[in-house]
């Protein structure tokens, strides 16, 4: 054993090259940079798709899209942004940062690491072939959302839902894959003296994310299976005609679903609590309540499920509990946003992109968080339902949430893993044009969810087209705008910017991961360093 | 190169966490299938998805709650593809809480194939579900109707005298689906998937 990580250390930066270096690859590094460019490809897969809604949305009538593959747009762009633009980012901020930030050599199980970056192409190369040929003529799409309701799903579902169904299978067993490399890692990897109270943030987020992961994907792949049996094995689990109930698979669905919105949004959380902290040049305020507030949202996820489904026809006592669970949520998630602002009060700021995107984010996010509240209670829901508003808020949190939470971390980084210096002109640009147009993206949605319009619908009545207009400029500024980021990671990868970054890139960072070298050595930390 | 003790790159520290790690995805695998009974049980025992018991025994001894009358109205409804008539004989009726009545549906197969049939009851308000008992119903077994057969099926219930005082109409529902996986579930099925073609 001892003469083989002998020799491994005579070469300390040996690159294996080629393709092989990639498709073979144990290194967390490069398994971290493959999440990333897969999650960068299919973000903008999957805003194809948006632009695709939102032009058919700028005025009343059909313009571009049928109604039938409207439907089918609107499944593909959930499903891409949810499970192939979200998850994968923060796994790959994950392989890319954990290690790094625990002092470990690399991730405790590379090759089982190799083989979940690798199913995820194949899952989602079935998911977007069956769009593909959905364009050439042959058959549909998915076309049921991305909450695939059966019977939706099961007895009017297209041939395709078995390309689909297949695909969640693939993209389950990636996931579950990854949040056992990470758990491992974690417990096991950690540098002497790294007590799990010593641990950032983001590493803590990550672990109970991972276990959120493990929990509820299995849930998922089960809720798949049941509708494979039901659509080819004669089964009835949700067929009310042989005695199951289509209402039990919201259940189960939504038992998986609700854990999944915090899977998504818990990472997120942790890259704010790194750069707030560097850019407030100030200890994170609160970090044991930090953890603890992180550990009950993710307890909380799962007692909270029913409240997306108030309007099938609950007792009101169900509802009365799933309305107290779910305002409970506010009480931890407060602790977090006080906690960032505490952390910047009297703070040194400086407003470097990766702080203009954490404070938007706080902001922002905490607008997504307060519609929640609102979703929340029983009877303003039961307006609120499966209208626009629903829409307003789950993309203020995904959005300015998630997706502005791995911005922050990927211009955080990027110093780190490239070496060079981003364009800091170029991303300011991009944060600005990005918090404007995002706004006047998805702020007009909550009027037009209060004045009534029904999400998932390709046309809408007259009273409607001034906001839907106004959404759709914005939607096609936030697009374009997500080139200049494209361009900048592009200049930066390349070593076409200007400045070369030093070892501790941001004057006031803090961490293991600013000691190494940038860009970060292939092998990081052979010998473990020893945290005081 | 020393490992420090803390810092395990492999072996068994990692194999155990795997083994753990495993064993609870495949036990929440198992949870996911395990909700489906649980959910029935769930809503057997406190009636929360409107779903009705089955058959019960015509008690010996009735108490009936004359002092109160609930209007129990009836509603048919036939599942997409399926080609009977199917409606209700009366549309509603007044009974005591206690009291068993009699009434019935009627239904006719309006093609020239035999086709097998099974009613899904609900009942709403949907807590009031376990307080609504049938001792006879259509809806326990299978109908088979053959070509152009019509008949009128028998319902024979009693509302339980404990039913709660705010209930005052109670709405029963039958919906009548094609038995699936029978011969006219997939010729229909089949016909109906080539129109949409």
């Amino acid at each position: 054993m001892s003469a083989v990580i002998e020799e491994h250390h005579d070469h300390h930066d040996h690159k294996p090259t080629g393709i092989g270096r990639w498709l073979f690859s144990t290194n967390h590094k490069d398994i971290g940079t493959m999440y990333l460019w897969f999650s960068f490809i299919m973000f903008f897969i999957g805003g194809a798709l948006a632009l695709v809604i939102r032009a058919e949305l700028f005025e009343p009538g059909l313009q571009f899209v049928e109604p039938e593959l409207f439907n089918q747009l609107t499944t593909l762009h959930g499903l891409i942004m949810v499970f192939g633009v979200i998850m994968p980012a923060f796994v790959g901020l994950a392989n890319w940062m954990i290690p790094m930030m625990i002092g470990a050599p690399d991730m405790a199980l590379p090759r089982m690491n190799n083989w979940s970056f690798w199913l995820l192409p194949g899952a989602f190369g079935l998911l977007i072939a069956s769009l593909v040929m959905s364009l050439m003529g042959m058959g549909s799409a998915p076309n049921f959302g991305w909450t695939f309701y059966a019977p939706l799903s099961t007895t009017y579902g297209p041939a395709s839902t078995d390309y689909f169904i297949f695909s969640v299978h693939m993209m389950g067993i990636s996931s579950i894959m990854g949040a056992i490399n990470i758990i491992a890692t974690i417990m096991n990897m950690r540098a002497p003296g790294m007590t799990y109270m010593k641990m950032p943030i983001f590493v803590w987020t990550w672990f109970i994310t991972a276990y959120l992961l493990i929990a509820v994907m299995p849930v998922l792949a089960g809720v798949v299976t049941m509708m494979l049996t039901d659509r080819h094995f004669g089964t009835s689990f949700f067929n009310a005609a042989g005695g199951g109930d289509p209402v039990l698979f919201q259940h189960v669905f939504w038992f998986f679903g609700h854990p999944e919105v915090y899977i998504m949004i818990l990472p997120s959380f942790g890259i704010i609590s790194q750069i707030v902290p560097t850019f407030a040049r100030k200890k994170i305020f609160g970090y044991s309540s930090m953890v603890y507030a992180t550990a009950s949202i993710a307890f909380l996820s799962f007692i909270v499920w029913a409240h997306h489904m108030f309007t099938t026809g609950m007792p009101v006592a169900g509802e009365l509990f799933f309305m107290y669970a779910t305002m409970l949520i506010a009480v931890p998630t407060g602790v977090k946003v006080f906690n960032w602002v505490s952390t910047m009060w009297r703070g040194s700021l400086s407003f470097e992109t990766p702080m203009l995107f954490a404070i938007a984010f706080i902001f922002l996010f905490t607008i997504g968080g307060f519609t929640g509240l609102m979703l929340c209670i029983v009877p303003a829901d039961f307006q609120y339902h499966d209208t626009y508003f629903v829409v307003a808020h789950f993309h203020y949190v995904l959005v300015t949430g998630a997706a502005f939470g791995i911005m922050a971390g990927v211009y955080y980084w990027i110093p780190k893993w490239t070496g060079n210096m981003y364009d800091e002109t170029l991303g300011k640009w991009h944060f600005w044009l990005s918090v404007i147009s995002v706004n006047v993206l998805f702020f007009p949605m909550h009027f037009l969810g209060l004045a009534g319009m029904p999400r998932r619908i390709p046309d809408y009545s007259l009273q409607f087209a001034e906001f839907n207009a106004v959404a759709s400029i914005g939607a096609f500024v936030f697009g374009f705008t997500q080139l200049i980021f494209l361009y900048n990671v592009i200049k930066t990868a390349r070593g076409k910017t200007s400045v070369k970054a030093t070892s501790q890139v941001w004057e006031g960072a803090e961490g293991l991961e600013w000691t190494l070298p940038s860009p970060a050595p292939f092998h990081s930390f052979t010998t473990p360093p020893q945290v005081k | 190169m020393s490992v420090h003790p803390k810092q395990n790159t492999g072996g068994d520290a990692n194999k155990k966490i795997i083994v753990w790690l495993m064993a609870i995805v495949i036990g929440m695998f198992g949870f996911g299938f395990a909700l489906v009974p649980l959910y029935n049980v769930f809503c057997s025992v406190t009636g929360l998805n409107g779903k009705t018991g089955g058959q019960i025994a015509l008690p010996a001894v009735l108490n009936v709650d004359t002092s109160r009358e609930i209007t129990v109205e009836f509603v048919a409804t036939l599942n997409e593809n399926m080609p009977w008539s199917f409606y209700p004989d009366v549309r509603s009726v007044k009974v005591h809480p206690g009291e068993p009545t009699r009434i019935s549906f009627y239904a006719k197969n309006n093609t020239n194939e035999k086709i097998i049939g099974q009613a899904i009851p609900s009942v709403a308000p949907g807590l009031a579900a376990t307080y609504f008992h049938k001792t006879e119903c259509f809806c326990f077994t299978e109908q088979t109707l053959q070509a152009g057969e019509e008949k009128h099926m028998p319902v024979v219930f009693i509302i339980d005298s404990d039913i709660p005082k705010d209930v005052n109409v109670l709405t029963l529902s039958y919906t009548f689906f094609i038995k699936p996986g029978s011969e006219a579930a997939v010729s229909l099925a089949h016909n109906s998937k080539h129109q949409e073609l």
